[in-house]
């Protein structure tokens, strides 16, 4: 009738295991992160193009801005993606390694992209939480000031920051930043209105917490789907925005270049029978997208404590 | 709710005025000038055209000059860099082009954003999923101007079947193809935040209500699910929609069109002062135009916010 | 007569008549060759122009369009000779300063006014009023008409300009000093007559289609800005009946590879070829693909002022980073459109010059290279002693950027030099360049007229346009005596050898016009390098 002895420790012990094995919600999130086919395919993507981004250049056989003469302007035609001459990916219009401009082209985009939407989700979430939390004048001021930002002539703001600081670096990713956090910060006071009035966030109001913490422990979390699938929405805007900031003379000077760059000179020469000038930088683009899309999509789906 | 849109409203006219003076600050700082030129002009002729201009006065001046002329008049002031234009003309020229396909983009992005988005959410995770998300990325990652190009290539030189460029008074077979490359920007955002969005609302409590009561899917969606699914999209939708009516660059210059997007862009470049200003103006009172209306959607959406 | 033959003669008549205006339009009055049906010119322009009121226009797609509304004094034929335009011809008195101009006085406005002497003087003293705020009024003192330099200084008025009507066919000026190229500038849009009593009613909006008043081959029917000009044949125009072309159309496209897909689609009759693409297209469409010279040269300036880089003062520096440019690679191979490569600054083409010899234009590259290698060593930069690092300003643009990074390779390659690119939009570029805020700056220049003096005064001391800020008492010396030379060739010389030592500027290419244009088309003026065409000459063959 009753299980022996041994059988009876063996059943303690599991449940001691099973105690101190306990999961947490981070791990719930990234088991579930891990099921979803198509984010674990888009995340091995994403690494594979850093790799390529940071490290492709030793396998580079030319220097990103060598010239080779002879297979510029006119004989363009004739810089075609061979293993055998070592331009892996061809030339491109002015006879350099597109391999070489490529693999440095994909890792300032995506470091543009990154640091884009890291801005954009910590200071656009924060602002946009606090104005809708607080609401009344708060909101009318912080979101009136946002209108404002919007409206600015973007453009002077860049062509100031360029006669002020010079050109470098560093100010593109200022450059970036700076409307980066605009749209989001709209999105997440918009969800924030909602949120605020539902039942959790009246009890943590009632037992006293103060708003920030409310904000940041309660409301902010339940931002993350929509945070995370805007912010993967916004990396393709910033590498285009990159390229007209570089136009204007503030960001990428040659002979570095971007993908943004890259593209642009590509689509120009598209019909001049010289495509994989436009194809190669525009795969990576679209790769990278793609992967940042499906990876936002599957955080999306694993921070969400309802999805089944 | 009359009494909060009216006093958004009246915020908006110091927003406006700030907004101005802001600009015009921006605007100064920048070197260069409306007449400088690749040869520089005689002093006493570049002194006349400053005087004609105003552009001697000192720049607190001109700034309360130019806003009075606006407030009082809804005088823009003459172009500098078109000699027989005034800002008002090239706003009402170029304005009603953008406004066009500008608006007929956002019926379509928005029909069909939100079909895929949906689409996506309801069979979360199936083939159709994917399918749905893979074609709104598919459409928007391209970007405008590899676009651009491609359909001028494609659909006026290979088939020959839409003119590839200019406007000719709005006629349909020039507005199409402005429709299709912009539109495609917006469609993935619209369906990946829909379909985010939807994903959150199916998994409420109340949903589960509806489902376990029996209510056919379309029922769900339709009457319970769309409306708070909506919010996060009106928020988008909100600066979405005037971008995409004070013009794309890239749609103006690929196509010619003659819109106020390129035109902004233009001034900048040839420091048109008073154009810079007139489309800055016109982009503000409609970005905080929308923003009240997307403000005020979100009261009707979810009853429990309150201003 | 009777019935029968009063319907014969009467018919025959009718015949007649409609075969002869059948014929007027079927074939080419000169030439017999069969014209097309529809007679439409429709070309492109990269950017809307800022105006095409003559006083007022400063720019080439502005220049086009003005050239077809009104006429001038004189015109240019197809090799940029001059030919009688709304005068018939001109004197000059024995002392060269007064000019007298002959009107025709068949000569009408497009309403019907005709075109008389003090339209002329209207005009001319309209562009010298510093209160019309003319972007062109420095032509006025180009011209060296008496006055126009005080006037432009604002210190008299307008009316005191050189210009009179002796009465109304005769229109008579009085300049400075003499001028051989004078009549040549009157063939400039901004001495073009004006028609006072619209312009005094419609004051800025004279030149709308709805209010404007033009006295040349064409009238403007429709403008809309960024999107097309449209203008129609002007029945009023003395010599209307050998004009062919009844409609010029205009269309602003920004993207030149664009411009060139809708020219293949059908939709132009004439588009700016892309660089690089030349070759393949002269191959592709032999008969539509066109280069010929264009009065323009393309060059570097360097900075000589004490903000300039000290390495560049060093007049070896110069020299070594001049010969190592391999100019051939950039004209073969960069830009592929016809181009020549410049050694000196005025254009090859430039009626009366010829381009004289200078040392580095005799060698191969292998041997510029070494010389280029060796002087640099001598300044004590290069390999073996100092590093040198430049920088190369040009404002945005494919074409400017593929030239500077081919120099810049290339003085990477040979001398070792590293070079730093720096793009700027236009303005900041402008500003950049013109407050010496730079080392190496991209410039192009275009002739004003068709004579060398209009390259070489931008070198001269006191030019507004010496962006170098180059400084030499002999080049200023033998240009002012070019001015009154009967002889001013070897001057000009001498003038090019200083600039060719001295290099205040690096001078890269001369310009060519390098178009696509449809076969259709006939008589355009290939042999004019300041590429003056008029829609009246031009003419549509049926295919």
């Amino acid at each position: 009738m009753f299980p022996e002895r041994a059988v009876a420790d063996g059943l303690v012990d599991a449940a001691h295991l099973a105690e101190v094995q306990g999961r947490s919600l981070w791990k719930d999130a990234r088991i579930r992160f891990f099921r979803n086919k198509a984010a674990v395919v888009a995340l091995f993507c994403l690494i594979a193009i850093c790799i390529f981004a940071f490290f492709g250049g030793y396998l580079a056989q030319y220097e990103r801005d060598a010239i080779d003469f002879t297979l510029s302007g006119p004989n363009a035609y004739k810089g075609v993606p061979s293993f055998a001459t070592g331009h892996y990916f061809g030339t491109d219009a002015d006879g350099r390694d597109l391999f070489a401009r490529t693999v440095q082209g994909t890792r300032i985009s995506l470091l543009v992209g990154i640091v884009g939407a890291l801005i954009a989700v910590v200071v656009g979430t924060l602002y946009g939480a606090v104005s809708g939390y607080f609401g009344g004048r708060t909101d009318g001021l912080m979101m009136r000031t946002v209108d404002i930002l919007m409206s600015v002539p973007y453009m002077f703001v860049l062509i100031l920051m360029l006669v002020i600081f010079g050109k470098s670096i560093l100010m593109l990713f200022v450059g970036i930043g700076l409307i980066s956090w605009l749209d989001m910060a709209r999105i997440a006071r918009g969800q924030t209105l909602t949120i605020k009035n539902k039942e959790f966030v009246e009890a943590a109001i009632a037992i006293g917490v103060r708003p920030m913490r409310i904000i940041l422990r309660h409301i902010v979390p339940n931002l993350a789907g929509i945070v995370v699938v805007y912010s993967t929405l916004l990396i393709p805007g910033m590498i285009i925005t990159e390229s007209f900031i570089s136009f204007l003379g503030l960001g990428v000077q040659e002979p570095n270049t971007s993908l943004g760059a890259l593209i642009s000179r590509g689509a120009s020469q598209m019909q001049y029978g010289v495509i994989w000038q436009l194809a190669f930088p525009l795969f990576f683009f679209i790769i990278t997208l793609f992967a940042f899309f499906f990876v936002g999509d599957g955080l999306r789906d694993a921070l969400d404590p309802k999805d089944r | 709710m009359y009494s909060f849109v009216f006093r958004r409203l009246a915020v908006a006219v110091p927003t406006i005025l700030i907004l101005i003076v802001l600009s015009f600050m921006l605007m100064f700082a920048a070197p260069g000038g409306p007449f400088n030129s690749d040869r520089p002009l005689s002093p006493t002729v570049m002194a006349n055209i400053e005087a004609r201009y105003g552009l001697d006065q000192p720049y607190w001046k001109q700034m309360w000059n130019y806003t009075v002329n606006v407030v009082t008049r809804f005088d823009f002031g003459p172009s500098f860099q078109y000699r027989d234009r005034t800002v008002n003309d090239v706003i009402s020229q170029g304005f009603p082009v953008t406004l066009t396909y500008g608006s007929w983009s956002f019926v379509v992005a928005v029909v069909f954003g939100l079909a895929l988005g949906i689409m996506a959410a309801i069979r979360h995770n199936s083939w159709l999923d994917y399918l749905a998300v893979g074609i709104s990325i598919g459409a928007q990652v391209l970007p405008n101007f590899v676009m651009a190009p491609i359909l001028v290539l494609v659909f006026t030189l290979w088939l020959g079947w839409l003119p590839g460029g200019g406007w000719n008074g709005g006629q349909w077979e020039y507005v199409i193809l402005p429709v299709v490359a912009l539109s495609t920007s917006y469609m993935a955002s619209i369906a990946r935040i829909m379909r985010s969005s939807m994903l959150e609302v199916m998994n409420a409590g109340f949903i589960r209500t509806a489902r376990a009561k029996g209510l056919p899917i379309h029922r769900i969606i339709l009457r319970h699910a769309l409306k708070p699914a909506l919010l996060p999209v009106l928020s988008y939708l909100g600066p979405a929609f005037v971008s995409m009516i004070t013009g794309s660059v890239i749609i103006d210059v690929y196509f010619s069109t003659g819109g106020i997007g390129q035109f902004f862009v233009n001034s900048a470049f040839s420091r048109d002062y008073s154009v810079i200003m007139g489309i800055t103006i016109l982009v503000g009172v409609l970005t905080i135009l929308f923003n009240l209306v997307v403000d005020v959607l979100y009261a009707w959406i979810d009853p429990k916010i309150r201003y | 007569m009777s019935i029968k033959a009063t319907l014969l003669a009467s018919g025959a008549a009718v015949l007649i008549g409609l075969s002869g205006a059948v014929y007027a339009q079927a074939t080419h009055p000169v030439t017999g060759e069969a014209l097309a049906a529809d007679q439409t010119f429709t070309y492109r322009i990269l950017d809307e122009f800022p105006s095409f009121d003559p006083q007022l226009a400063e720019d080439v797609s502005g220049g086009e369009i003005i050239r077809d509304l009104w006429e001038g004094l004189m015109n240019q034929d197809a090799d940029g000779n001059l030919e009688p335009g709304v005068a018939t011809g001109y004197t000059v008195s024995d002392d060269k300063l007064v000019y007298t101009f002959t009107l025709r006085d068949t000569a009408k406005w497009s309403n019907g006014d005709p075109v008389t002497a003090n339209d002329f003087v209207y005009a001319w003293r309209r562009a010298a009023d510093p209160a019309t705020a003319s972007e062109y009024a420095w032509f006025m003192e180009l011209m060296s008409i008496q006055n126009a330099s005080e006037i432009l200084a604002g210190e008299m008025a307008p009316d005191m300009l050189g210009v009179r009507a002796v009465d109304d066919l005769t229109f008579e000026a009085t300049i400075t000093q003499p001028l051989p190229y004078y009549a040549q500038m009157t063939t400039h849009y901004t001495t073009f007559p004006t028609h006072q009593a619209t312009i005094e009613e419609f004051g800025d909006q004279w030149t709308r289609p709805e209010n404007i008043v033009s006295n040349g081959a064409y009238m403007l029917t429709e403008h809309i800005p960024a999107e097309r000009s449209v203008r129609t044949r002007n029945p009023m125009y003395w010599d209307n009946e050998n004009t062919i072309i009844e409609t010029v159309v205009a269309l602003v496209i920004n993207d030149e590879n664009q411009a060139l897909t809708r020219y293949l689609a059908g939709e132009l009759d004439r588009t700016e070829v892309p660089a690089g693409q030349y070759p393949r297209l002269a191959e592709e469409y032999p008969d539509e693909a066109l280069s010929f010279p264009l009065l323009c040269s393309y060059y570097y300036n360097i900075n000589l002022t004490d903000t300039g880089p000290e390495a560049l003062q060093d007049v070896r520096v110069r020299q070594a980073l001049s010969l190592a440019i391999d100019r051939d690679i950039i004209v073969n191979n960069v830009l592929a459109g016809g181009q020549v490569p410049a050694y000196t600054l005025t254009h090859w083409a430039t009626a009366g010059f010829e381009v004289p010899e200078v040392a580095a234009a005799t060698m191969t590259q292998e041997e510029r290279n070494a010389a280029a290698v060796a002087l640099l060593a001598e300044a004590g930069y290069g390999a073996d002693g100092m590093p040198l690092s430049v920088e190369i300003l040009y404002n945005t643009s494919e074409a400017h950027q593929s030239v500077a990074v081919a120099i810049g390779q290339m003085w990477k390659q040979t001398l070792g030099v590293d070079s730093t690119l720096a793009n700027q939009e236009w303005q900041t570029f402008l500003e950049a360049r013109g407050n010496q805020n730079y080392e190496l700056a991209r410039a192009g220049w275009c002739g004003d007229y068709n004579e060398a003096s209009t390259f070489l005064d931008i070198v001269t001391t006191s030019s507004g346009y010496n962006d170098s800020k180059f400084s030499n008492a002999e080049l200023d010396a033998l240009m002012a005596e070019a001015k009154t030379s009967e002889d001013p060739l070897p001057l000009y010389t001498e003038a090019e050898q200083i600039v060719a030592t001295e290099l205040p500027i690096l001078p890269v290419y001369h310009y060519a016009s390098v178009y696509m244009l449809n076969d259709a088309i006939q008589n355009w003026p290939v042999n004019n390098v300041q590429q003056n065409w008029y829609s009246r000459d031009i003419y549509k063959i049926a295919e």
